[in-house]
């Protein structure tokens, strides 16, 4: 088998495959930024909650009008928006913090979820909702996942200095700018929107992954944050790509084959990785001079 | 000379608990003004109340018409994320906010302006560092150049000496100076007598209100100092309401 058959001859072979790497493109380009910002606010489970959260808004859809892309959608959005929402108010209105309302929202989704699902579809369809069908992008998916990334670099454009500065110094930024509510927002309607994009070809549990584990890989290899978009946002290109090959070569469900390969990229960074990985940490260097 | 702040009956606090009482007084533009008293006594409440960041419980502050924008504020323990992987320039850049704003470019000059309040602290070659990597004397020195970005008409400093070496508050008493030299009224809340007697004209001693202000040395008189110390803290869970001012 030449490096042609093996890297190129999928993608020239089939249009399902080409439509796939378009498909991860589209999404790293909005997810690794978004992930980024996520692990710098220390926020990768809110993350992963809202994803979770994501499941039972786009299982209504999915129950009012079967497999449509609008309707996932829409339910999506609105389920992400109103548990991130309804987190935010139960932690503030009551003793219990925000980590644990969160958890309890998403476990509550999560079920409902399925249950939804269940009740109306077979397995599969589950699986579809659950672990997406990156492989089986139509052309309306594809422009609406293009239109995420396309939305989330022009917000990230303009809500970066609020953005960074609310994460490094909230007060000075509270004291010179009244922009930092309405950046905390738009931030938060990023990471929906972008869930629900990771949604339709990765499905609610892996969507965050392509988000979180490219941007935790990045933080082994770079300290500054410019190069830390830039780096999360090709790790999570590339983990598309191999994992589209693998799943190819080898049969393998496509969504899980995807992250595998940045889990797998993970485990390699944290080892090897020179900011702070565990060699780096463990070499016997000797110390410099100043 | 005119008032850059007037205290009318100020009571600043938190839960209608006054950490600040009934304070009336007036800050000249272009003083250099200390903040001394106990733990408890206000300094800081009286920082953010003047700031903006709280509002008064009663009473009024008189800002002579000053935007919140015009004032430069540095809190005593600022919040800041050490972590976040930020360098030293774009935080010191971070001071030009209000003429930058959101979108505004980073032109030539303010190249030039941000070079310069660099030099100023002190930390030419530490650019691309990451305030991660710094010292707490450097940091407070970048906290330091972003002040002197930020051009303000008013300068509130919340204990910003503390835990600093004898050469980094030498370097920044500098900088205050010429802040002063400017015409700029700058307040600085401290707890180092000696160093308030020397460089600083007038002194506000606060034990929730006002045990005495004006020149430094007749402030700083021991019986002063002694009476601050006996008003100092008081959170009580079941004070009266305060009938003073009814």
């Amino acid at each position: 088998m030449t490096l042609y058959d093996l890297l190129v001859a999928p993608f020239a072979e089939f249009e399902f495959m080409r439509r796939a790497l378009v498909g991860v493109f589209a999404l790293s380009l909005g997810a690794g930024p978004v992930g980024v910002f996520l692990m710098l606010r220390r926020m990768s489970l809110t993350g992963d909650a809202m994803a979770h959260a994501i499941l039972p808004g786009a299982a209504i859809g999915f129950l009012v009008s079967g497999l449509d892309l609008f309707a996932m959608t829409i339910g999506g959005l609105a389920a992400g928006v109103l548990v991130a929402v309804g987190a935010g108010v139960v932690a503030r209105a009551t003793e219990i913090k925000e980590d644990a309302s969160m958890a309890a929202f998403y476990l509550v989704s999560l079920a409902s979820g399925v249950m939804i699902v269940s009740m109306k579809g077979s397995n599969v369809d589950l699986l579809h909702v659950l672990f997406g069908t990156v492989l089986g992008l139509d052309d309306p998916t594809l422009i609406l996942v293009a239109g995420i990334g396309t939305v989330s670099l022009v917000t990230l454009a303009f809500i970066w200095r609020p953005l960074v500065l609310e994460c490094v110094d909230p007060s000075f930024l509270a004291s010179v700018s009244k922009s930092g509510g309405v950046s905390h927002i738009g931030f938060l309607a990023l990471v929906v929107l972008n869930l629900v994009g990771g949604f339709h070809a990765l499905g609610t549990l892996l969507s965050v992954g392509l988000m979180m584990l490219p941007a935790a890989m990045a933080r082994f290899w770079v300290r500054d944050l410019t190069r830390l978009v830039v780096v999360a946002t090709g790790i999570a290109f590339v983990s598309g790509v191999a994992g589209l090959l693998i799943s190819y070569h080898a049969g393998a469900p496509s969504g899980p084959a995807i992250i595998l390969v940045a889990g797998a990229g993970y485990a390699v960074s944290v080892i090897f990785g020179p900011a702070g990985g565990v060699l780096s940490r463990q070499l016997p260097r000797r110390h410099l001079e100043a | 000379m005119t008032a850059q702040l007037r205290f009318r009956d100020l009571a600043l606090g938190y839960e209608r608990h006054p950490a600040v009482h009934h304070l009336d007084g007036v800050v000249e533009a272009g003083d250099l003004l200390a903040v001394c008293g106990p733990n408890g006594a206000g300094k800081s409440t009286l920082m953010k109340g003047i700031s903006g960041a709280l509002r008064p419980l009663y009473g009024s502050i008189d800002r002579a018409g000053l935007d919140s924008r015009d004032i430069a504020y540095l809190p005593q323990s600022a919040e800041i994320d050490r972590s976040f992987p930020i360098s030293v320039y774009d935080m010191v850049a971070m001071g030009l906010w209000r003429r930058a704003g959101l979108f505004g470019g980073i032109g030539k000059a303010d190249r030039t302006r941000i070079a310069e309040a660099i030099a100023a602290v002190g930390l030419e070659g530490f650019e691309a560092r990451t305030i991660g990597t710094l010292s707490g004397g450097q940091m407070q020195r970048t906290l330091f150049a972003r002040l002197l970005l930020q051009d303000a008409r008013l300068i509130l400093l919340d204990e910003p000496f503390t835990a600093l070496d004898a050469k980094t508050v030498t370097d920044l008493l500098d900088l205050v100076r010429r802040w002063h030299g400017e015409k700029r009224t700058v307040l600085a809340v401290l707890h180092d007598f000696d160093l308030v007697r020397e460089h600083f004209p007038h002194t506000l001693l606060l034990a929730r209100s006002a045990v005495a202000w004006g020149p430094t040395a007749e402030v700083l008189a021991p019986e002063n100092l002694l009476k601050a110390r006996r008003m100092g803290e008081a959170w009580d869970e079941s004070a009266e309401v305060c009938e003073h001012a009814a």
